[in-house]
């Protein structure tokens, strides 16, 4: 029996979905970018970072985690949508301590390339510049939360991939980060560098050591397309 | 009629974003004859000589003279534009933002490796700015008009952003030149 297929309108424009899809594997397949962050495929989504927020049927709903419904109206590429998503951005830059000009991930960072596609130029909230630790007591895996955006992917990752759950958010608000399942630090966990938790982070909170900058400027994965464009060629 | 003038200054910066500016290159002869530049490092021009059309911003407000010469920009020039990180966020020398100032100061100058200083005083002439408690990218001390982001913008940044603006077009910067390193 062949599978039911539903039909969705984005932005007017009819897609075919497969019943049980999110409107987000549905615009991924039928070449439509939404814009996310915290969503990787493969990991169980949880609409935690908002960035795939759009409008179905007038209501925001997270992309990731809304199946895909017939007759489904949903609003993605508007200004209020794009100003919401830059919002949200701005705030994530602001939040942290983000110097992209010497992070190992520039160029490869998806908050960094989100905020490119948005043609984002500098962030309108005031920098809180936060203290925050860093952690370089794996021989392999470094840790920086600076940059962390608590997308919680590292945690996903941990838990339903590798199962180990090295990764824990602790806290609440401000206050929250992300902990490892060890007394002390990251080196005392077992965690491996071909864990899949080593390679999720979309900014630079979670780095492997003695690789960095090895892609020259200009060859980087956001240094020429924008995020999303390999999504887009596919319409 | 008398040419749009431009002024530059690089507070908390390296002038890292002057060299760009100065990377445009051959272009620079073209900009010569569209603008006169005013008050800026390039030509050593102290004091502002008359109304700037554009005035380039490098650096973040570190000291209280950076937060001098910034309003001294302000009140001299129409438009006003960060250029660089450090001007929109601070830069490295933002690093220090999370460090009280004192323990920045005892670092440098008492407790640091290589720090000889048998008199055990942090300098405090009156010919020294006053630092202040952390940077301020340009934008939370002034209301700056543009930012041009970058550690430095390229010089086709620069040079995109100076043309439309004296051709009174919208500063819409594509894609590739949007870049925060």
């Amino acid at each position: 029996m062949s599978e039911k297929t539903v039909i969705i309108k984005i932005d007017g424009i009819e897609i075919k979905a497969k019943a049980g899809q999110t409107i987000m594997q549905a615009a991924d397949e039928a070449g439509v970018y939404i814009p996310r962050l915290c969503y990787l495929k493969d990991l169980t989504p949880h609409g935690s970072c908002r960035v795939c927020t759009v409008k179905v049927n007038g209501r925001y709903q997270t992309a990731c985690t809304e199946p895909a419904v017939d007759g489904m109206e949903v609003e993605n590429k508007t200004q209020e949508l794009e100003g919401l998503r830059r919002d949200i951005i701005d705030m994530l830059f602001v939040e942290g301590n983000h110097f992209c000009m010497f992070c190992e991930k520039s160029g490869n960072c998806d908050l960094q390339a989100e905020a490119y596609r948005l043609g984002i130029c500098a962030p309108k909230f005031p920098y809180l510049f936060p203290d925050r630790d860093i952690d370089g007591t794996h021989p392999d895996i470094f840790i920086d939360r600076n940059r962390c955006i608590l997308c919680g992917r590292c945690v996903n990752a941990s838990r339903d991939v590798d199962g180990k759950t090295v990764f824990e958010f602790v806290g609440r608000g401000s206050e929250k980060k992300v902990a490892v399942n060890a007394d002390a630090k990251l080196g005392d966990t077992n965690m491996a560098l071909t864990d899949k938790a080593a390679d999720v982070c979309p900014v630079g909170a979670i780095i492997k050591k003695r690789i960095g900058f090895a892609i020259p400027v200009g060859k980087r994965t956001y240094d020429q397309k924008p995020i999303g464009s390999e999504i887009e060629s596919k319409s | 009629m008398a040419k749009p003038k431009i002024a530059t200054a690089s507070l908390a910066g390296c002038f890292g974003c002057h060299m760009s500016v100065l990377d445009i290159d051959e272009r620079i002869l073209k900009l010569i004859e569209l603008v006169d530049f005013d008050k800026s490092p390039i030509d050593d021009i102290k004091k502002f000589t008359g109304r700037c059309l554009v005035g380039l911003i490098e650096g973040g407000c570190a000291n209280e003279e950076n937060v001098h010469n910034l309003k001294y920009f302000r009140e001299n020039c129409d438009i006003l534009i960060s250029v660089g990180d450090c001007a929109i966020n601070g830069g490295l020398p933002a690093m220090r933002n999370n460090i009280p100032l004192k323990e920045c100061l005892d670092e440098a100058y008492l407790n640091g490796p290589t720090v000889y200083n048998p008199s055990g005083k942090i300098p405090s002439d009156k010919e020294i700015p006053l630092c202040l408690d952390r940077v301020y990218p340009c934008h939370e001390v002034v209301k700056m008009d543009y930012h041009l982001p970058g550690c430095p913008p390229s010089a086709d940044t620069i040079w995109e952003a100076l043309v439309a603006l004296l051709n009174n077009k919208p500063l819409d910067l594509p894609y590739e030149l949007i870049k925060y390193d």
